[in-house]
C-alpha cells in the first residue's frame, strides 16, 4: 500500500491535480438538490461516454466510402463478433442521448435553473442540444442506407429553399452535383470529428460553470431570485445547508448512471441495432424513406403544413426557436424559479410535448401519404356488390382498377389520405360527384382526363350505391322540381 | 507624449508579431476556403452537366412512361452505385419526349409513376403529379423537374448531372410545369 502511496504522490507532485479535483468533489451542494431529479445531466453526460467509446470501435470497421460504406455495416451486422451488438449500443445510445439531454432541459427549465447567474450555461446546454441533435442527423447519414440517401436529399432540398444561397448551399452540402462519395465523406467529417469536437468542449465548459456557479439549489416557491442578492443566498444556503457533493449526492447519478446503460444494453440486445435498410442506389425507387424517430415529427410537419407556408416556416422556424431558447434567460433571468408558480411555462412545456407527440404518433402510420401498394390487393367487398346493377358493378371495377383506394378507405381497407367512401353517398349528390371525380379539388387529383365518360357513369353509379342500409342518399332538391317529381309527390300528399 | 502611448519593444515585437501571424493566416486561408469552396465553384462552372444517353427510341413505347437509369457525368471513383440516377420518360408521340426526375418537387423522395391511375405518386408527403408533370395534389409548389432532352440518332438524351432540388435556380428545375421541354 505504501508503495502504490509514493507512486500517486510522486504523479501528483508533477501533475497537481488531486486538490483540484477534491475540491471539485467536495464542493458544499444544498442538501436538497441530492434528488433524483438533478442525475439527468450526469447521465446524458455518461451516454455520451458510451457513443464516444461505440463509435471509435465502429470506425475500427466501418468504411467511409459511398461504395463500400453499406457493406462494411453488413460486416459489422453479421461477420464481426458482437458488431451488431455495437452498433445497436451506438444506435439506442443515440436514442437515449436525445431522450435524456430534452428531459434534462424540461427539468432545468421547469426549475428555474437558467436563471441569474446561469445563463450561460443554459445558453451553452441549447448548442449542446443542437449537437446533439447534429449528431444524431449525421449520424442517421453514416448508416448509409436507402433512408440515409433519401434523407440527404430530403436535407438538400430544404436547404436549396434559401433564397440566394440556396444552390450553392446545396452543393458545399453534398460536396458536389449530387448525394455521393463526397457527401458522405464530409457528413463523417461532421459525425466523427467536427461535432464531436465542439461537443467535448462545450460539454467541459457546460460542466466546469455548473462546479463554479453551483448545483441550482432547489426551487422554493416564493423565494425570487434577485441580481443583487442571489449569489450571497446561495453561499448562505450551501453553508447553512449544504453537504458535499461526493459523496451525499453522487451515488444517486452513479445509480442512475449504471440503470441507463444496462437500459440502452438490454435494448441493443433486445431490439439489436437499426437497419441498415436497402442498399443506397438510387435506381431503386421502391422505396418509402422514413426519418429516424427524433425526428419524426419533422416529417409529419413537413407533410400538414400548406405548401405557401412551407418555405417560410422551414427558413424562420428553426431561427425563431433557437433565438427563443438563447433569450430565454435574459428574458426571465430574475423572479420565481419554482414551477408551482410559473403556470405558463407548465403550459408552453406540455404543449410543445403535446405538439411533438402528435406528430410523431401521425407520422408513425402517415395517414397524408397514399398507399403505394393498395391497388392490386384491396377489392371492393362483396357485401357491396349485392343487388347492384351492371353498371354500378362495372364502376366497382374501376375504382377498383384506377387505385381509388391509394387514397380512400372503404370497408376498412385502403389509404387515408381522402374522405372514407362508405357513406360518401349520403355527403355527395350525383352532380357532385361527377364533378368531383372529373375535376377533382379539395387535395383531389382531377380524373376528368384519365376516365373515359362510360367510365365516370360507371363509378359515380357505384358511388351513389354507398350509403348506410336505411339512410336515403343525398339528393339536390331543385332537381326534383325541375323535373316535376317533387310537384308531384307533394301533390299526391294532399288528402 | 503620455506613457502609456509610447511604444516599447516588447510591445511593437507583440504587434508585429500578431501582424506577421495574421498575414500567414490570410495566406494560407486562401487556399483553404478556396478547397471547402471547391464543390460549389465548380458548379459555377457549369462542369457538372452533360448530356447523356437514355436508351433508343424504340425501347419508350408511344404514350407509355417508363423508367430510365442513366450514370451520372460527374463521377468520383468511390460513388460506386450512387452515381447512378433513375428519371421517368414519357413518349408522348415520334419524337415528342418528357423526361422527369425522379426526385419530389417537395422534398426530393422518389415519386412513382401509376399507369392505371395516370398519376405519379410521392411516398414521403403525399404529393401527386399528372402524366404531363403538372401539380396534381400534396404539398408541392409546382410540378416534376423536367430535364432538358433531344434525340439524336435515335438516341434519347438529357442533361443531367444535378441534384434536382426545389430551390430558385436548380438547374433541372428551370422547366416549368406547362412549358414544352426544349429540344
Amino acid at each position: 500500500m505504501r508503495v502504490i502511496a509514493r507512486i500517486a504522490e510522486w504523479f501528483d507532485h508533477r501533475l497537481q491535480l488531486a486538490a483540484p479535483i477534491r475540491d471539485a468533489a467536495e464542493h458544499p451542494v444544498p442538501r436538497n438538490t441530492a434528488s433524483w431529479w438533478y442525475v439527468f445531466g450526469s447521465a446524458a453526460l455518461i451516454v455520451f461516454c458510451l457513443q464516444l467509446v461505440t463509435g471509435i470501435l465502429l470506425a475500427m470497421v466501418y468504411v467511409p466510402s459511398a461504395d463500400e460504406a453499406w457493406s462494411s455495416l453488413q460486416t459489422l451486422n453479421h461477420a464481426v463478433v458482437f458488431g451488431w451488438f455495437v452498433r445497436a449500443l451506438h444506435g439506442w445510445g443515440s436514442n437515449f442521448m436525445i431522450a435524456i439531454v430534452l428531459i434534462h432541459m424540461v427539468q432545468v427549465f421547469l426549475f428555474g435553473a437558467f436563471k441569474y447567474p446561469r445563463e450561460l450555461t443554459w445558453i451553452l446546454g441549447v448548442f449542446l442540444l443542437l449537437m446533439t441533435l447534429a449528431m444524431a442527423f449525421t449520424g442517421q447519414v453514416m448508416r448509409f442506407d436507402q433512408d440515409a440517401y433519401w434523407g440527404l436529399g430530403i436535407g438538400a432540398s430544404i436547404a436549396s429553399r434559401v433564397p440566394l444561397a440556396g444552390p450553392a448551399i446545396v452543393k458545399l452540402m453534398l460536396g458536389g452535383p449530387i448525394i455521393a462519395g463526397a457527401t458522405l465523406s464530409r457528413f463523417f467529417t461532421l459525425h466523427v470529428f467536427v461535432v464531436p469536437g465542439t461537443l467535448i468542449a462545450l460539454v467541459c465548459l457546460h460542466v466546469l460553470m455548473v462546479l463554479n456557479l453551483g448545483i441550482n439549489e432547489w426551487p422554493m416557491p416564493g423565494r425570487l431570485v434577485r441580481r443583487a442578492t442571489y449569489e450571497r443566498e446561495y453561499h448562505e444556503l450551501t453553508k447553512t445547508d449544504g453537504a458535499p457533493f461526493f459523496p451525499y449526492a453522487i451515488w444517486k447519478d452513479m445509480f442512475f448512471a449504471a440503470f441507463i446503460l444496462l437500459a440502452v444494453g438490454a435494448c441493443a440486445w433486445y431490439f439489436g441495432p437499426f437497419g441498415p435498410t436497402g442498399r443506397p442506389d438510387p435506381t431503386i425507387i421502391q422505396t418509402v424513406p422514413k426519418p429516424d424517430y427524433f425526428f419524426l415529427w419533422l416529417y409529419a410537419v413537413l407533410s400538414l403544413l400548406p405548401p405557401s407556408l412551407e418555405t417560410p416556416a422551414l427558413l424562420i422556424g428553426p431561427v425563431i426557436a433557437i433565438a427563443a431558447l438563447l433569450l430565454l434567460p435574459f428574458l426571465s433571468g430574475e423572479g420565481e424559479k419554482s414551477w408551482k408558480r410559473r403556470p405558463i411555462a407548465v403550459v408552453t412545456v406540455m404543449l410543445i410535448a403535446i405538439m411533438l407527440g402528435t406528430f410523431t404518433h401521425l407520422a408513425g402510420y402517415a395517414p397524408w401519404s397514399p398507399h403505394m401498394n393498395a391497388w392490386s390487393g384491396d377489392p371492393v367487398p362483396e357485401r357491396l356488390l349485392v343487388g347492384t346493377t351492371a353498371l354500378q358493378r362495372q364502376g366497382a371495377l374501376v375504382f377498383q382498377a384506377k387505385q381509388c383506394r391509394n387514397c380512400h378507405a372503404l370497408g376498412d381497407t385502403g389509404g387515408e389520405r381522402g374522405p372514407r367512401l362508405d357513406g360518401v353517398a349520403v355527403r355527395l349528390t350525383q352532380d357532385q360527384l361527377i364533378r368531383q371525380v372529373i375535376q377533382g379539388g379539395g387535395n383531389m387529383p382531377a380524373y376528368g382526363k384519365n376516365l373515359s365518360p362510360a367510365e365516370t357513369t360507371a363509378l359515380v353509379a357505384f358511388l351513389e350505391t354507398l350509403h348506410p342500409a336505411g339512410q336515403a342518399p343525398a339528393r339536390e332538391a331543385a332537381r326534383d322540381v325541375v323535373l316535376g317529381a317533387g310537384v308531384e309527390k307533394r301533390a299526391s300528399a294532399k288528402p | 507624449m503620455s506613457n502609456e502611448t509610447l511604444m516599447t519593444r516588447r510591445g511593437l515585437f507583440m504587434k508585429l508579431g500578431i501582424f506577421v501571424n495574421g498575414v500567414v493566416a490570410a495566406i494560407l486561408a486562401v487556399p483553404i476556403v478556396r478547397f471547402l469552396l471547391s464543390s460549389v465553384t465548380l458548379g459555377r462552372e457549369n462542369a457538372y452537366t452533360a448530356w447523356v444517353p437514355l436508351g433508343r427510341v424504340g425501347e419508350f413505347p408511344e404514350g407509355e412512361t417508363r423508367l430510365a437509369t442513366f450514370r451520372n457525368p460527374y463521377v468520383a471513383p468511390t460513388d460506386g452505385k450512387t452515381a447512378d440516377s433513375a428519371c421517368w420518360v414519357r413518349r408522348i408521340e415520334g419524337d415528342q419526349f418528357q423526361v422527369f426526375a425522379v426526385n419530389c418537387a417537395h422534398l426530393g423522395c422518389p415519386v412513382r409513376w401509376f399507369p392505371q391511375s395516370g398519376l405519379f405518386m410521392c411516398p414521403c408527403h403525399g404529393g401527386a403529379y399528372y402524366r404531363d408533370g403538372s401539380r396534381a395534389s400534396g404539398p408541392p409548389e409546382r410540378g416534376l423537374f423536367e430535364y432538358p432532352f433531344k434525340v439524336e440518332d435515335g438516341v434519347v438524351t438529357i442533361q443531367a448531372g444535378e441534384l434536382p432540388t426545389p430551390g430558385p435556380s436548380a438547374s433541372a428545375g428551370e422547366h416549368i410545369e406547362g412549358r414544352p421541354p426544349c429540344a
